[in-house]
């Protein structure tokens, strides 16, 4: 045997003296990156989002290369999509429905956090960039909705640029330069689509950080303690081969929706050409922003309203600190535990309410709901760190899983 | 983890799905379900179905409503040859030119010619149809809910207005329609078109026949996305069972706790 080492190995040790980048991949992702042991199936929607992010991005940039934003050409350009470019139905339906998806991995990664009290010290830094991933989420996701030049992409962009028109003093002029004009028009398309493409690479910039500002603390666990060195293991393999079969599950109910109801998720009016002079008789957003959407309609006042919408998603910065307990996993807090349930149904509910028209039943438990997401927040949430007691923490991973041996 | 895994399938489908069906419109008016050849995991299309459906539409509907994203090329899909698809396109004309005096003209339709409007203009259209603008139907089964089941149903949902209700000038009461009051008549009569392979041309199978055309032209890719889906979601299934297993075994490394 010859100790010789081989061409290859040269090469490779030659240029990671350089730019050691297959190093730097191993520590953020591979054997030197070490997980607490006793992650559970919630932990798969991060990798999942990523996934997600990528799929929409290689998607998005084929539609690109065949879609026209121009106000008379947008829709048909769509149409030919669907009909004239090869397999661009698909590339379409997993675009569109790629939305929902990402969205609904996110709600679950951050209810996960939620319920786990990821975002507490150390990892409020990690809390806050995963918190502007969302908004730019929520950005590029309503910018692209806009773009197919439907019914509900035009009355959805004019409903929702409007809402700055209620910021005071410079609401009107905000407004115009959203539009480009006094209406939306062909310039909004123009920015709206230079903006939808820009974003996602603002959010892959946003997912490097959030993952920087995972490896610095580690990552929590459904225990929420600290893990000591030898609770941990290795990402790869072992994670790595949990989230390619978290993948593998995922993708199943991905794809049963894109090939047999891509558009169970749409909005019928949005296969009608954008018109101007007609409004639809109920112009509602997408599923992901219904519960916000509530929020807007259930205060009289429009720049209350706007204020409470934005709000509500800004005091997810703050929830650091709003919860004053020190005690992160809600398994170990048995009165959060039950508020954390009603505050998903809350959110629930509010999503259900975007959906309706804002009277009867239905602005009452918006009313109702937008009040509960707040109190939850800025009341619950303090106080019960205060005067909840916490069922005894287990002195480590290893000694939690003996005692549940036993 | 089944309970995890069970869990997060139903969250991203049950909860999606179940806004989708709320109620969108003030007035909620229920759409009974029909049986379709093109629903189901491998559904596809009835090709006789189609052509009698093309025929319901060219005899009937295209005298107002046109289908601007379908060609004559796009015929061959119901089962047409290519030399019918070229003998039916010369059966219309269109506008060409200019030619080399500068003068716009009239020729026959080829293949690869989209189907020429009923009207020239928006305009021509609504003065035809006392104010009323005929929707465009290439899409149609697709940007109205309920889909084909609602086409099917606002053909046939003709009826007298109950006695409260006071009909505008020139509109018809139909039970589907938004609003009860829609500007097109009843146009579906039994035996209003005689199909050539003997198929029944009742009122109610000449409005599925038309429908299912319709959901044709709406989603011409439909048969392709439902044997690619097969393929591709076994696949996926497969990929995760065995992703299943690697991820045992790598996990029996580490022993039981």
């Amino acid at each position: 045997m010859s100790t010789e080492k081989s061409a290859w190995r040269k090469a490779y040790e030659w240029h990671e003296a350089r730019l050691p980048i297959v190093t730097w991949l191993d520590h953020s992702l591979g054997t030197k990156y070490p997980v607490p042991r006793n992650l559970n199936y919630w932990w798969n929607f991060g990798s999942l989002a990523v996934f997600m992010l990528a799929v929409m991005i290689f998607s998005g940039i084929v539609l690109a290369m065949n879609y026209t934003p121009h106000v008379t050409m947008a829709f048909d350009s769509v149409e030919r999509i669907m009909r004239d470019v090869n397999y661009g139905w698909l590339i379409r339906y997993m675009h569109a429905n790629g939305a929902s998806f990402f969205f609904v991995v996110v709600y679950i990664h951050i209810f996960r956090g939620m319920y786990y009290g990821s975002y507490k010290s150390p990892r409020e830094v990690l809390w806050w960039i995963g918190i502007l991933i969302y908004l730019a989420m929520m950005a590029s996701g309503f910018l692209g909705y806009v773009l197919p030049w439907g019914q509900m992409s035009f009355w959805g962009a004019t409903v929702i640029t409007s809402l700055f028109s209620a910021v005071p003093g410079v609401g009107d002029a905000i407004v115009t330069l959203l539009w480009g004009g006094f209406s939306v028009d062909n310039p909004t398309l123009n920015r709206f689509y230079s903006l939808h493409y820009l974003l996602p690479f603002v959010i892959v910039g946003l997912v490097f950080l959030h993952i920087w500002a995972l490896h610095v603390p580690g990552a929590n666990n459904p225990l929420g303690i600290d893990a000591a060195p030898a609770d941990k293991i290795p990402f790869y393999p072992y994670y790595v081969a949990k989230d390619v079969f978290g993948l593998g599950v995922f993708i199943v109910i991905y794809f049963v929706v894109v090939f047999w109801a891509p558009n169970l998720l749409g909005d019928p009016a949005n296969y009608e050409k954008a018109n101007p002079l007609l409004t639809p008789p109920h112009i509602v957003p997408e599923w992901y922003y219904l519960a916000f959407y509530a929020i807007l309609r259930s205060i009289p006042d429009k720049l209350i309203g706007v204020v409470a919408m934005f709000g509500a998603i800004l005091i997810l910065f703050a929830l650091p600190w709003l919860d004053t307990s020190r005690v992160r996993s809600a398994n170990f807090r048995p009165v959060f535990r039950v508020f954390f349930w009603i505050f998903v149904a809350n959110a629930a509910m509010l999503t259900w309410c975007g959906a309706q028209l804002p009277e009867g039943l239905p602005l009452i438990l918006g009313r109702i709901g937008t009040f509960w997401y707040f109190f939850h927040f800025i009341i619950l949430l303090p106080v019960l760190g205060w005067i909840e007691t916490p069922k005894p923490l287990p002195a480590s991973i290893s000694q939690s899983v003996m005692k549940a041996a036993e | 983890m089944k309970k995890i895994i069970l869990a997060a399938a139903v969250a991203a489908l049950g909860v999606p799905a179940a806004l989708s069906t709320s109620v969108w419109a003030a007035e909620h008016i229920e759409i009974p379900k029909e049986e379709w050849s093109f629903n189901g995991v491998l559904g596809k299309f009835d090709r006789q179905q189609l052509q009698r459906g093309f025929q319901v539409y060219k005899d009937v509907c295209s005298a107002c409503h046109g289908l601007r994203y379908i060609a004559f090329r796009h015929f061959e899909a119901l089962g047409y040859s290519e030399e019918q698809v070229k003998t039916l396109a010369a059966q219309y004309e269109v506008d060409d030119g200019p030619d080399e005096n500068g003068d716009m003209f009239k020729r026959k339709a080829k293949a690869s010619d989209y189907m020429p409007k009923p009207f020239p203009n928006d305009a021509t259209a609504r003065l035809a149809n006392g104010g009323a603008l005929p929707p465009d139907l290439s899409l149609m089964t697709k940007a109205r809910e309920g889909g084909p089941d609602y086409v099917y149903h606002l053909l046939l949902g003709y009826e007298e207005p109950p006695a409260d209700v006071q009909l505008m000038e020139g509109l018809s009461y139909n039970k589907y329609f938004a609003g009860h009051q829609i500007a097109m008549t009843k146009q579906l009569q039994d035996g209003l078109v005689t199909f050539a392979d003997g198929a029944p041309n009742d009122a109610a199978h000449i409005a599925k026949d038309v429908t299912a055309f319709l959901h044709w032209a709406a989603e011409p890719n439909l048969e392709v996305r439902h044997s690619t889906g097969l393929r591709v979601t076994l696949y996926a299934l497969l990929f995760a069972v065995l992703a299943y297993f690697t991820k045992r075994r790598i996990w029996a490394k580490l022993g039981d706790h």
